[in-house]
């Protein structure tokens, strides 16, 4: 009788237990779920506003218009002038980061010792901690003064030192996705390599990069990405210029200052423009063509990492 | 015959010299860039930060601006930032670990999370100025406003460390709690979770010292790129450390280009050598532990 009644309250109590878990069950499940949520959100406020948007100013005039000027009558919203902004810094961040980047994972994953590593890995995530305002503040005050010693046409803004500093923030971006791609293939297929009497260089050029191919172009994806959105270095370094600018002629693009998406939308975010205007609607069009480039590139370079990792784990 | 295949290993060792060589100038470009950076920063910012820098509000006179108010605002904002962030991020990892079925949903969810890392912070902002202002008719530029945008931009970075720390706590610690007869809640409460929590808490660190370091989104919802009082409570205006900076970069005055801009970005960068310091210390304690 006792036994039972002992029995009976456990019984109450691992149910009441079991209830306050299946309680903190829906909870965690509702963290989870918000971030579907909030992607949701983000979709559908880009959307909205930019509907309201595209119902004054056709999506042909605002993909092919080659005047940005929403803050001055008479107001122009052609797009293309920001889109050759961000093309030129993501262009001259990419000639900077992409080599740099995967020559130095090079070194640390066949050359570097392990003391050297150790130190060098830690320095390179410092420089990816680094506020991008820093970069932007660097940009602007030291390295554009630097520059005009070499090249006295440049302007005090100018895309050149913004996309400089870009480059440099993505360089560990590169580096390390690169390094842990090139970390994952296995030692059998360098030792084939030597045993075949290869060079370390032939062994690196031809057998590790090769087989670490889509780890290296994922990195690339990302860091182009965090390029095309980077915000606070550009808008500093490279002004606030809308200008179509013209790739073929490298110094016009890059020693003039441009204006990227990003920077057009911290120009109108600082004005006071109010909620209904067009100019402020605007926002929300540039926001939906920048968020739609990096979320689909972003899904691309997790697309091929991922099919990376099923090779050789 | 024999001279060619000489001349041949000559060149490929010229070559395996001259690669090993780009590697490594390669791998200095990028240290000798942030060695640069700071040495530049720190040289002009000697003589200007000191107790009455931190401790006074702007100005336009360069020798009395200080950075107190926007020091403040940028507490104010992490404080709030990591109390939001901390039970949501660890909640999701806590699900996608322990609980969740391995399915579609799942599955989903584990892409978007990683895919919401990568969005341009500034797309955030504005989400936070739609949703939290039009939508919710919050008024801008208050804490709160800021820390919930901004808890938004750290969330996946915190579930994402969150799961990994969650990840390296071992099956047999499980299966023991389990094999006293603890229910799945009662083993992530008293095992799971004590467990993981030095993992997660440098997460957490890590993902504030991103945050600390945001101006755009913060610009998107309002708040002051320049302030004169330190905010009081969580629905006051404010101004954070990187939006006074830009506001200073701006201005054409050697005085401020070459000595109060830089002073802002060494107590910016102190406060985040101090954030990392505090991550890698409770990593440091967590594996000696083990």
């Amino acid at each position: 009788m006792e036994h039972q009644k002992d029995s009976k309250e456990s019984f109450l109590k691992e149910r009441a237990s079991s209830n306050k878990g299946l309680l903190a069950k829906y909870v965690f499940f509702f963290c989870a779920i918000l971030s579907i949520v909030i992607t949701g959100a983000i979709i559908f406020v880009l959307l909205s506003d930019a509907i309201v948007f595209f119902s004054h100013i056709s999506p042909i005039a605002f993909f092919t218009g080659t005047q940005w000027n929403p803050l001055i009558k008479p107001e122009h919203y052609g797009v293309l002038p920001l889109i050759t902004g961000t093309l030129t810094i993501t262009l001259g961040a990419a000639i900077i980061a992409v080599p740099t980047g995967v020559l130095t994972a090079i070194f640390l994953s066949e050359y570097a010792s392990d003391g050297f590593r150790s130190i060098v890995k830690p320095a390179l995530e410092i420089l990816a901690g680094i506020p991008t305002i820093v970069y932007g503040y660097f940009a602007l005050v030291y390295l554009t003064p630097l520059l005009s010693g070499v090249l006295p046409t440049i302007r005090t803004f100018n895309a050149l030192s913004g996309s400089i500093v870009v480059g440099i923030m993505i360089i560990p971006m590169v580096s390390s996705i690169t390094e842990d791609a090139m970390n994952a293939v296995p030692n059998s297929l360098r030792e084939g390599g030597y045993a075949l009497g290869a060079t370390k260089f032939k062994v690196s050029t031809t057998i590790v990069v090769p087989a670490a191919l889509s780890g290296i172009i994922s990195s690339f994806i990302l860091a182009i990405s965090r390029a095309i959105g980077e915000t606070m270095a550009v808008t500093i370094a490279a002004g606030k210029y809308p200008r179509m600018v013209n790739l073929l002629k490298p110094d016009e693009a890059f020693l003039k200052p441009v204006e990227t998406m990003t920077a057009a939308m911290v120009e109108i975010g600082m004005s006071d423009v109010s909620g209904q205007t067009i100019a402020y609607k605007s926002l929300f069009a540039i926001g939906l063509t920048l968020f739609g480039i990096t979320f689909l590139m972003n899904l691309i370079s997790n697309f091929i990492k991922s099919r990376y990792r099923e090779e050789y784990e | 015959m024999n001279s060619k295949s000489v001349s041949e290993g000559k060149v490929s060792r010229w070559e395996g010299r001259l690669f090993y060589i780009l590697c490594f100038l390669a791998t200095l470009f990028g240290i000798g860039a942030l060695a640069t950076l700071l040495v530049y920063v720190f040289w002009d910012s000697i003589g200007w930060v000191d107790w009455q820098f931190i401790t006074s509000s702007p100005s336009r006179f360069p020798a009395q601006a200080g950075i107190y108010p926007a020091l403040m605002g940028s507490v104010f904002v992490i404080a709030l930032v990591a109390l939001f962030s901390l039970p949501l991020g660890v909640g999701a990892a806590i699900y996608l670990e322990e609980y969740a079925p391995r399915n579609t949903l799942t599955r989903i969810i584990e892409i978007n999370i990683a895919n919401l890392a990568g969005v341009p912070s500034i797309v955030y902002g504005l989400l936070g100025l739609a949703m939290f202002l039009t939508l919710f008719n919050l008024e801008d530029g208050t804490v709160f406003v800021g820390s919930l945008t901004l808890t938004l931009l750290i969330l996946p970075i915190v579930i994402i460390s969150a799961k990994e720390a969650i990840k390296s706590v071992p099956d047999s610690h499980k299966h023991a709690a389990y094999g006293v007869g603890a229910t799945q809640w009662q083993m992530i409460r008293s095992v799971v979770l004590p467990e993981a929590a030095p993992g997660i808490m440098t997460g957490l660190i890590l993902a504030l010292a991103r945050a600390i370091g945001e101006t755009a989104p913060l610009i998107m919802i309002g708040a002051a790129t320049s302030i004169y009082s330190a905010p009081r409570g969580i629905f006051d205006m404010f101004s954070g450390m990187p939006l006074q900076i830009f506001a200073w970069s701006d201005l054409p005055s050697p005085d401020f280009q070459h000595g109060v801009t830089p002073a802002g970005v060494v107590v910016l960068l102190s406060i985040l050598l101090l954030m990392n310091s505090i991550a890698v210390f409770i990593r440091y304690r967590f594996q000696r532990g083990e």
